[in-house]
């Protein structure tokens, strides 16, 4: 579509979330990736702010340098020219629960204040209103990633004050009670560092407690409120995400995403 | 020279697979030997226990079939594309009748190397402060025997059967794999019967030509059988790719409990083996997974020493 150009409603949420979970990777070394969003946006990261970034998939592909967008978690394009692929226990047992992971992206079907998950059932866990996939290795990555960054749509459904199955520890209530018990239990991990939805980016503040750090342009913080299950936290000084670069917008949408499967 | 295990499809599944067994297809979206699962639906098992880390479109169809009782994973879906529809209508409110018993990646991993090493339990650091543990009361805390750290236990996990796909093997079953491994070595190895599924059978000296590449020794393998595109619409890392567009239409078909009856009856039930599903298919199909391009090895040296 031409004519519009210069004007910032010229992208869509979905490509401001993953511009804005790109430039939070800068200066991160090793990541681990999932499919879709996560997986474009790291990328992108590898592409603009974090060109040293080695691509860590949970199927066994360490330093993977895919060729085409990777349609699932374990697509052959991860695994040529990748610098080494191992075994799925070497992959969770030497470098996750080893301490490599810098960084570990999760999604979530549910979280709450406290950065806790939910990937595993909508209402009661025997019989569920809907079967969610369950961990796969969310869980471990939770604890044994060093950050965990999450990135997902936010909504009043998946923004809520109390999570039905707790898939994946978040924060642990406070910065005092995280460090206590991570220490105790040896986590490598200290917990979510960041969640960037299609609405802003919220940081964890003192309590352990999710806090609205930026909007992204033309959305209102009321918006944000209302899709937030709970009374938001907000910062002070609420910024303004920066809106997606030309160079950005060009990279999803010729290189990593020419479809506009995940970014339309 | 040990004698041949090379069988058809038919006769390795008849022979090593039984009603009520626990049955291990595994594959991490790589060389999942949809085949097999076809035969299991074509020879009318019932009563299994299907284990799998990622329960994909073949446990939806496996499911949809009604060959299991229980499942055991620890990833349940279409990747890239949503819900197995056939598990959820089996899973999901007061009807749930499919038994679930549930873990974490590297869970399942710990599993079958314990069950491959013949230990009563494999140690991980997962599972704090989450329900899984609730969930499943077979994943438990214990103490270390030199000192106070707690960490979580997995039970050792002994399939009845463990089927694989492989890029190679020698009739003896010695199976050679590139791409990802994900968890088939320790899987074959926890098992108490071990089918190897191959695009190609070669000579014993293509294997010993490069010993580091085989995955699965023949020592352990029961059954060898031939299936070019056995995987399909998963993938052979070289021979050809995913087949996403399947993955995509499952979800439509599996959505529908007549149109997956439908197709069970078209592309399994009225079909007697792989070849036919291939004929089925069409060669546009084939063409279409083809790679885009080779990227072979450099080859390695490994030197004489006479």
């Amino acid at each position: 579509m031409g004519g519009a150009a210069a004007t910032t409603a010229a992208f869509s949420r979905s490509e401001m979330m993953i511009v804005a979970a790109a430039r939070e990777l800068a200066g991160q070394r090793v990541c681990f990736v999932g499919v879709g969003l996560p997986n474009i946006a790291v990328n992108l990261a590898k592409l603009t702010v974090a060109p040293d970034l080695e691509l860590v998939y949970e199927s066994g592909v360490f330093g993977a340098r895919p060729a085409r967008l990777p349609l699932s978690i374990g697509d052959p394009t991860i695994v040529t020219g990748a610098t080494a692929v191992t075994s799925m226990l070497d992959l969770f047992a030497l470098y996750l629960q080893g301490g490599l992971i810098d960084v570990g992206f999760l999604g979530a079907a549910q979280i709450d204040r406290f950065g806790n998950i939910n990937t595993t059932v909508i209402g009661p866990y025997d019989h569920p209103t809907t079967r969610l996939p369950g961990s796969g290795g969310a869980c471990e990555i939770a604890i044994n990633a060093r950050s965990v960054f999450v990135v997902m749509r936010q909504t009043a459904r998946s923004f809520v004050e109390r999570i039905d199955f707790r898939t994946s520890p978040g924060t642990l209530g406070g910065a005092e009670a995280s460090a206590r018990i991570r220490a105790e239990q040896g986590w490598m991990g200290s917990g979510p560092s960041v969640v960037v939805t299609d609405l802003g980016i919220l940081h964890f503040d003192g309590d352990g407690e999710m806090c609205l750090e930026s909007l992204h342009p033309g959305v209102t913080l009321d918006v944000v409120r209302a899709s937030t299950g709970w009374a938001l936290r907000v910062a002070d000084r609420l910024a303004e995400t920066p809106a997606p670069t030309a160079d950005e917008l060009r990279l999803i949408r010729e290189q990593l995403d020419p479809e506009g499967l995940y970014t339309r | 020279m040990s004698a041949s295990k090379v069988a058809t499809m038919r006769d390795a599944i008849a022979a090593l697979v039984r009603d009520g067994d626990s049955v291990a297809i595994e594959g991490f979206t790589h060389l999942i030997s949809f085949a097999a699962g076809h035969e299991i639906i074509r020879q009318g098992r019932r009563d299994l226990t299907l284990v799998r880390m990622t329960p994909d479109v073949i446990y939806d169809q496996m499911i949809g079939a009604g060959v299991a009782r229980k499942l055991v994973f620890s990833w349940l879906g279409n990747p890239g594309v949503g819900g197995l529809h056939a598990v959820r209508r089996v899973t999901e409110g007061a009807s749930a009748s499919l038994d679930l018993e549930e873990y974490s990646h590297f869970g399942m991993v710990g599993r079958y190397t314990a069950g491959a090493m013949k230990l009563p339990f494999f140690p991980l650091r997962s599972y704090f402060e989450t329900d899984l543990p609730v969930a499943n009361p077979r994943i438990r805390p214990i103490r270390s025997p030199y000192g106070e750290d707690v960490v979580y236990a997995v039970p050792p996990l002994h399939p009845d059967v463990t089927i694989v796909h492989a890029q190679r093997a020698d009739a003896e079953g010695n199976t050679q794999v590139w791409g990802l491994t994900g968890c088939q070595k320790e899987a074959a190895f926890a098992a108490d019967r071990v089918i190897v599924v191959v695009e190609e059978l070669v000579p014993s000296e293509v294997i010993r030509a490069d010993p580091n590449r085989t995955l699965i020794p023949g020592l352990i393998v029961d059954a060898v059988v031939v299936e070019p595109y056995g995987a399909h619409p998963s993938y052979t890392q070289g021979y050809y790719d995913r087949d996403s567009r399947f993955y995509v239409a499952w979800d439509a078909i599996s959505r529908d409990a007549a149109a997956l009856d439908a197709w069970l009856r078209d592309w399994v039930h009225d079909l007697p083996d792989r070849a036919a599903y291939m004929e089925k298919l069409g060669p546009e199909v084939a063409a279409r997974i083809r790679p885009t391009g080779s990227a072979p090895s450099g080859s390695v040296d490994y030197g004489r020493y006479e």
